[in-house]
């Protein structure tokens, strides 16, 4: 039905323009066939300059009403989250407050100096003041940026291992996640892909007599402890995945043949993000949103209501249902966490005969 | 090289001593004019077939898992009673963005206006080496076959994302596509690749040899600046591509570990050991990102040109337009690692891509002013080459800074590969390309096919096109910032992402709109060509040299001989003169100095 409209729409489309085409095309045999522009075109399109540039804020505002809070520019749920936020709103707010003034000078200057018969341009070739200017400004105010965003990659990147993070595996296969948790020595034992027993259930290939492989335990649900870090270190069987945990403002690679690593500290549970008051519009919107296309989202045989959760989503082309591999993230206190561990097959007895 | 050189430098040079038939004229023609021709008209060919496949992929986003009469009509098999199939819409997304990076912006901005311009703008009879040249076109063309070919294949064609990392693109039993489908992707651009180093070389030394009296480095209009340092970019960078490509082929198909290693598939073990596909993605982005500036320094000199003929003034800082141009050349060899902060690469090179690449905004924000400043006080002659000029600075601008964001590593954690980047790159240097190529064609028609295009469909081309740029991808930022991944055939599955299906509809509406209306330009395009208003010698009153040759067909390109350069391709509005333009060709008057030294 939608296509059908679509169709409607463009053919009309379709049709204007070549209306249109047919009249701009005689507007120019009856005048001067000259394709030069004259200074009845320099007007117009002057104009149209200062028409575009109000467009340009225009689309900008539009898009911070209507789209401003989806950005996830606040509400990180992991220690290094707000810091990373604030680069980026400082980021943001410069970049905002250069596009405002240059998009101005182009588009201003445009429709300013818009050509006149007669009128003689000024023969200004060189300048090396102005020149020296624009080097400098942006020098200095990118030396800020680089230092402040190495600091804070830096942070990010370097995992303290004093704190003793709880280490855990995210392995990747098309199209699905699984968690290896390393049990009470923390230490995962040994794997790789050779090791794979389909027939035993041993799929991420673990070494069953690698004494740190007893007390493994692998999931499909990622449950963290609030306030605990973590290691991630990842793992790919076939292909290039990504580990993106948004929320978290987490992302890395799965690479085959290779370990990757990522570390963060949770700092909000998954119970307190749905009390979150953002959280909570976000959600009767999109609940609203869902209610209205009710048929197809029953038809697709998923659940109508949208409940807030932490998500593992895969952020890297890796093949047909690419667009279907995530893993649900609960983040909780230490009490839960060990009542849900508690029920948890660990690797030997996970196995098969 | 230089015997033809000789040969055509003779004073009385007589034009119609090479008798040409239909087949050498038209088809295997070693002229330079002709050549950038056919480089047009088959890159447009290519980017009408990109264009539809990016409107196909978006019909998909907006109304996922919709019956789509369009689909049907177009995919056959891979759209099953309409409904398009998860695996074509990434090989959609696949082929668009190797036709219009490399296809259109590469071969058709580049091979378009270099040939066109390098021997006409720098006062030579003909390219170095005809012969090459003719082979570097046909190679294109080849290459251009079979990338469509390998859209028919049975298994359809690559769908690995135009950066075809391993082991998605090495496995067949990883993705229909991967299979034959990948390698005519890969036999195609190796092609290509041999084209591009044949023209870029042919441009190379063409500059360097070629330059008529008085044509120093530093009369050179900027044009040819972006063009020879495009191609010293593209023979330096593209060899590494090959490289991959050919080992890529090696692990495909003879069983060797370049980018492989430990992989389980399909119930099997492989037998790959001790390879990295981060390897392929050093070797990869080696190429990828000096090939962004490969396809928007052609664009930009071509914007230099056209601001300052349409300004009516010289291009304000040529000395730092020319040092812009080098030391953006320089570090976009150094830069690539921005796009693997998160690919397993050690940290501390991170803090180093960052650094080089946020350096590299430096030289692109002196361009920006350097515009901005022509403009000023100018005498602007808004025809639809300006405008698509000024609308390349605008788009240059609103693009280039969101690289401030994404070239930072710690920032890139969270919008890295999601719809942040799709936005980033089309503004930047998609359709900033876009613009320049269309800038060009607008500009330089008269100097091709001897007549104008019409100019009110140029201004309705443009404003439709500039406003529907924006409406794309502008609101793209704000749905990549809220964490939607790029290449997902469909955000149903993620309720999460509900509430931006409504921003998703009016992004595919401007761009259905957009891609509708560039009908227009092609009718104005194809119906000028025939029957177009005649064109002056020098329409746009311009200073560069190409516009003292006879446009008539003509191989040699000046009757007489060549002209001999006295003065900067700038002097627009020279105090002194009458003209508000004074030709290269024009002496200078006694007492008058050349003011930009
Ligand atoms: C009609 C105008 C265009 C539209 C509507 C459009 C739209 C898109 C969209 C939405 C994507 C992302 C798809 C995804 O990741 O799922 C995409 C990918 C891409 N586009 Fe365009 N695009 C247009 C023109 C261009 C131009 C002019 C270029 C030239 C540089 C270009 C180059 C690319 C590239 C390189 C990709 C990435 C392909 C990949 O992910 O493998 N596009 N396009
Ligand atoms: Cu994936
Ligand atoms: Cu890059």
């Amino acid at each position: 039905m939608t296509t059908l409209l679509i169709f409607i729409i463009v053919l009309f489309v379709a049709i204007a323009i070549w209306q249109m085409v047919k009249i701009f095309d005689l507007a120019q045999i009856g005048g001067s066939s000259n394709q030069v522009a004259s200074d009845k075109d320099n007007t117009f399109n002057g104009y149209m300059m200062i028409g575009f540039l109000i467009f340009i804020y225009a689309i900008t505002i539009a898009s911070f009403v209507y789209l401003g809070d989806l950005p996830l520019v606040s509400n990180s749920a992991s220690a290094h989250g707000p810091g990373l936020d604030n680069l980026m709103i400082i980021s943001m707010i410069l970049i905002f407050i250069v596009q405002t003034i240059t998009q101005f000078l182009l588009h201003y200057f445009a429709f300013k100096y818009k050509g006149e018969k007669g009128r003689k341009a000024l023969f200004y070739a060189d300048n090396n003041t102005l020149e020296a200017i624009w080097t400098i400004i942006p020098v200095i105010v990118l030396a800020g940026l680089i230092i402040y965003g190495l600091f804070t990659w830096n942070d990010i990147m370097n995992i303290d291992e004093d704190e003793d993070p709880m280490v855990i595996e995210l392995y990747a296969q098309q199209f699905n996640w699984k968690a290896r948790y390393s049990g009470a020595d923390n230490v995962l034992g040994k794997a790789n892909v050779r090791l794979i027993d389909i027939d035993r259930a041993n799929i991420l290939g673990v070494a069953e007599d690698d004494i740190n492989a007893q007390d493994d335990v692998i999931v499909t649900e990622l449950h963290l402890v609030v306030d605990k870090p973590v290691l991630f270190k990842m793992r790919s069987q076939d292909v290039l995945h990504s580990a993106y945990m948004p929320h978290f403002r987490a992302q890395m690679n799965c690479v085959p043949g290779m370990v990757t690593q990522f570390g963060f500290t949770p700092t909000v549970t998954t119970a307190e993000m749905r009390q979150n008051p953002d959280i909570q519009d976000k959600v009767a919107n999109i609940n609203e949103l869902r209610l209205e296309n009710r048929e197809e989202i029953e038809e697709r045989g998923q659940d109508l209501r949208y409940e807030f959760d932490y998500l593992l989503l895969c952020n890297k082309i890796c093949g047909k249902s690419h667009f279907n591999m995530q893993m649900k993230i609960i983040v909780e206190t230490q009490e839960e966490y060990d009542a849900w561990m508690a029920t948890q097959k660990t690797f030997p007895n996970s196995l098969l005969n | 090289m230089s015997a033809t050189a000789e040969i055509h430098d003779h004073d009385d040079h007589d034009v119609h001593h090479h008798k040409e038939t239909f087949v050498t004229k038209y088809i295997f023609s070693q002229d330079h004019k002709m050549i950038a021709k056919q480089y047009l008209i088959t890159g447009t060919i290519m980017g009408v077939i990109g264009v539809l496949m990016s409107l196909m992929f978006r019909m998909q986003i907006a109304w996922p898992e919709k019956p789509n009469v369009l689909f049907e009509a177009l995919l056959g098999k891979w759209a099953p009673e309409g409904v398009m199939d998860a695996d074509i819409y990434l090989a959609l997304v696949t082929i668009h963005g190797t036709i219009m990076v490399f296809f259109v912006l590469t071969a058709g901005l580049s091979g378009t206006f270099s040939n066109l311009l390098i021997p006409l703008q720098i006062g030579a009879r003909d390219m170095a080496s005809g012969f090459l040249n003719m082979i570097s076109y046909w190679l294109f063309f080849l290459s251009s076959v079979i990338m469509v070919i390998s859209l028919f294949v049975e298994a359809g064609p690559a769908a690995a994302g135009w950066t075809i990392y391993p082991p998605l693109s090495a496995l067949p039993m990883a993705q229909g596509g991967s299979g034959m489908g990948m390698t005519l992707w890969l036999v195609s651009m190796a092609i290509f690749i041999a084209s591009s180093l044949l023209g870029s070389l042919n441009y190379i030394v063409t500059v360097i040899n070629l330059r008529t009296k008085g044509m120093s480095m530093t009369r050179l209009p900027l044009t040819i600046w972006a063009f020879f340092v495009t191609a010293i970019i593209g023979v330096i960078s593209f060899p590494v591509l090959l490289s991959a490509a050919l080992l890529l082929i090696m692990d495909r198909s003879f069983g060797t570990s370049f980018f492989l290693s430990d992989i389980f598939i399909q119930g099997e073990v492989l037998h790959y050991q001790g390879g990295s596909p981060v390897l392929f993605e050093h070797l990869f982005w080696f190429l990828g990102h000096p090939e962004v500036y490969i396809v928007l320094l052609p664009a930009l000199g071509i914007t230099s040109e056209i601001i300052a003929t349409n300004s009516r003034k010289p291009i304000f800082g040529y000395r730092a337009m020319v040092a812009s141009i080098l030391a953006i050349a320089f570090l976009s060899t150094i830069v690539w690692g921005h796009h693997m902060f998160i690919s397993g690469m050690n940290p501390f090179l991170g803090s180093v891509f960052t650094f080089t690449t946020l350096l590299i905004a430096i030289p692109s924000a002196v361009k920006a002013f350097n515009y901005i400043t022509t403009l000023w006080k100018g005498n602007l002659q808004l025809n639809p080459a300006m405008l698509f000029s000024i609308g390349l600075v605008s788009t240059f601008i609103t693009g280039g800074l969101t690289g401030i964001i994404l070239g930072d590593s710690a920032l890139d954690i969270n919008v890295h590969d999601t719809y942040f980047v799709v936005a980033h790159f089309h503004l930047v240097m998609g359709i900033s390309a876009l613009y320049g190529m269309f800038a060009g064609i607008y500009h330089w028609f008269p100097r091709m096919f001897g007549r104008m295009l019409n100019k009110n469909l140029g201004y309705l081309h443009f404003w439709v096109t500039a406003i529907c740029a924006y409406g794309v991808f502008f609101p793209m930022h704000f749905i990549g910032m809220a964490g939607l991944p790029r290449r997902y055939y469909t955000n149903s599955n993620f309720p999460l992402f509900d509430d931006t299906a409504d921003a998703n509809v009016v992004i595919t509406m401007f761009a259905l709109i957009g891609g509708v209306f560039q009908l227009v330009f092609l009718y104005n395009f194809f119906r000028s060509i025939f029957y177009g208003k005649k064109a002056e010698q020098n329409p746009w009153r311009s200073n560069t040299l190409e516009w003292t040759a006879p446009v008539k067909h003509m191989h040699g390109n000046w009757p007489g001989k060549i002209p001999h350069v006295y003065r900067w391709s700038y002097d627009y509005s020279k105090p002194g003169h009458d003209e508000d333009f004074v030709p290269q060709n024009v002496p200078m008057k006694e007492g008058e100095e050349e003011l930009h030294h």
